[in-house]
């Protein structure tokens, strides 16, 4: 094995200013063993006493090739790696990648795989932000929401697991539709939760939202303004807590989100308070999402009919030949996509997902890129942490809702 | 009732000093807070309200290693984070015990590449490997009863 290098201070002076390396202001190491960085996140702070004057982001702690991985593997195989990637939205990236794809063979998705898609992207993406609340008000020493989130994250995680076998991991988005049809649970499971969400969401803003404590720790703290915001490429709730209305959502629609009536929250001051306001509005607006979508919910096949790029359902594989044919092919070689590359992107959690995917006429990608959320969020954390106190750093990093496998990857 | 009667007049028990000790380790391992990917999200879910390992004594996740007892390694390890996760083993309190949670962290998983440590026991010695990608956090839980009986059979010509 290799000799790993550990990266030190030293290597990092280029970065700081002439007055910390004369020592006139202190830096300071946090991360990347922080219980607030929400993952392996190392800050190398400048300090004038206790104010931050700049925190320098050092990524890369949770490098894990994805990208390279992906081109060795056919274009489904290469899917289970999306999940990996943002591990709190999993099903958000196979939403992407699997659109991806689409666009770039051009495979129909039937009506009924795109509600379905519909409905289990706005469960993971209560579930994302239940888990960023939870972590969240946790930083700002608020106990109990991190319990009462967690309890219907599992409910969700519980109604995955029924529909995908898995609790995070799913892959049940499939390039072509979804992997199978949900069982009959499945409707009274999201019912049940559809009942209870609001309520609870009340729970949760009933024990943070007015709460002079947490109005302390975060009213002006971490302030961006709307132009800031724009040029540095933020995306998701933390551009909208600033006022800028983008939503991949209402801009782009994809998978049907057309068809749904919701409201994209806004808030102005571009602050924490703001940004968890946004959120805790979008979880109810994902309510209202699931509610329509399961309401309307087209029966049908849950995958496309090319046998080309979607393997044959299993009944036929013991009754027709070409669906054995169809089958062995799929899954040993894999379908050839035409060359080319496509662009697509979904409204994740935390802001816009991208796919480049590039294709040399063969079964496997010739690249995979990711336009990560995280990534864009994290780079303006100087920006914001600037001239607040170390304790407020804490719960910047917190409402920007960073993800360092989204980071990393 | 239990205790009382066996205290007797006199309010002496008598044990194996090894068994008091290893006894007492297991009820009250504190592991550190020390989450990499997407492991960490369920050891989360193991530390919150429906799964509770506070039943084991493990309520109190120490993110300082001089305080902790025990490492979950809940993630994929990058060689970039393998020298932390070394020196954070090395800054660790003796007795100390390594779980690896899930498929990354015990044998590298899905990523077979440039990037992932093929798992962390090239880097620190593991007691326990919990399978899963994620593992439940009934895995979870399971490793860390797994571990348990491991401490309650250490003896102590072994300690040293």
């Amino acid at each position: 094995m290799a000799q790993i290098e550990e990266v030190t201070l030293d290597g990092m002076t280029h970065l700081v200013s002439n007055r910390a390396l004369e020592g006139e202001t202190m830096l300071l190491n946090m991360g990347p063993q922080h219980p607030s960085t929400h993952g392996v996140l190392r800050l190398l702070l400048e300090l004038d006493g206790e104010t931050v004057l700049n925190a320098i982001p050092d990524i890369g702690f949770l490098h894990t090739g994805i990208e390279k991985n992906m081109e060795a593997k056919t274009y489904q195989k290469a899917e289970v790696m999306t999940d990996r990637m943002d591990y709190m939205n999993t099903v958000g990236n196979n939403l992407a990648y699997c659109l991806a794809v689409e666009k770039l063979v051009g495979l129909d998705v039937p009506v009924r795989a795109q509600a379905l898609r519909v409905v289990l992207a706005e469960l993971k993406r209560i579930s994302s932000h239940l888990v960023w609340l939870g972590t969240s008000a946790l930083d700002l020493a608020a106990m109990s929401d991190f319990m009462y989130t967690f309890r219907e994250r599992e409910m969700i995680l519980g109604i995955l697991e029924m529909v995908s076998g898995q609790r995070m991991m799913t892959t049940y988005i499939r390039p072509g539709g979804v992997w199978r049809d949900v069982p009959v649970e499945f409707e009274a499971a999201v019912r049940d939760l559809l009942k209870i969400m609001p309520r609870r969401i009340d729970e949760y803003e009933s024990l943070l939202t007015k709460n002079p404590l947490f109005i302390d720790r975060t009213a002006g703290i971490g302030k961006i303004s709307a132009e800031d915001a724009v040029n540095w490429g933020l995306t998701g709730a933390t551009l909208r807590g600033s006022g800028v209305n983008y939503d991949i959502r209402k801009f782009a629609p994809y998978s049907g989100y057309e068809q749904y009536d919701f409201e994209v929250p806004l808030r102005t001051e571009g602050d924490v308070r703001a940004r968890y306001l946004v959120r805790i509005a979008e979880m109810r607006q994902s309510v209202r999402i699931v509610q329509q979508a399961m309401d309307k919910m087209p029966m049908g096949p849950v995958r496309s009919n090319n046998r080309k790029f979607v393997p044959p359902p299993r009944s036929e594989i013991g009754t027709s030949m070409e669906a054995l044919i169809h089958h062995f092919k799929l899954w040993t070689e894999g379908f050839n996509a035409p060359r080319g590359f496509v662009y697509s992107a979904v409204e994740s959690p935390r802001g816009e997902q991208g796919v480049y995917l590039e294709s040399d006429g063969g079964p496997k990608p010739f690249r995979v890129h990711f336009r990560n959320p995280s990534f864009d969020n994290l780079q303006v954390l100087p920006v914001m942490a600037k001239g607040f106190l170390v304790a407020d750093l804490v719960a910047i990093i917190g409402s920007v809702d960073i993800v360092l496998g989204d980071i990393d990857r | 009732m239990g205790l009382e009667q066996k205290l007797g007049n006199m309010g002496v028990v008598t044990a194996r000093l090894e068994d008091l000790v290893n006894w007492s380790r297991t009820n009250a391992m504190w592991p550190m807070l020390f989450g990499l990917a997407c492991c960490a999200i369920e050891m989360m879910s193991a530390q919150a309200a429906n799964y509770d390992m506070s039943r084991f004594g493990m309520e109190l996740m120490r993110p300082s290693p001089r305080q902790s007892d025990l490492m979950i390694v809940a993630g994929r390890v990058s060689r970039k984070m393998a020298p932390v996760v070394r020196r954070l083993y090395d800054q660790m309190p003796d007795p100390k015990w390594v779980i690896a949670m899930g498929d990354c962290a015990s044998c590298g998983g899905v990523f077979n590449n440039y990037a992932v440590v093929q798992g962390v026991d090239e880097v620190v010695p593991v007691d326990v490997y919990v399978a899963g990608c994620p593992p439940r956090p009934e895995a979870l839980i399971h490793g860390v009863i797994t571990l348990h009986e491991k401490v309650r059979r250490e003896r102590m010509k072994d300690w040293a």
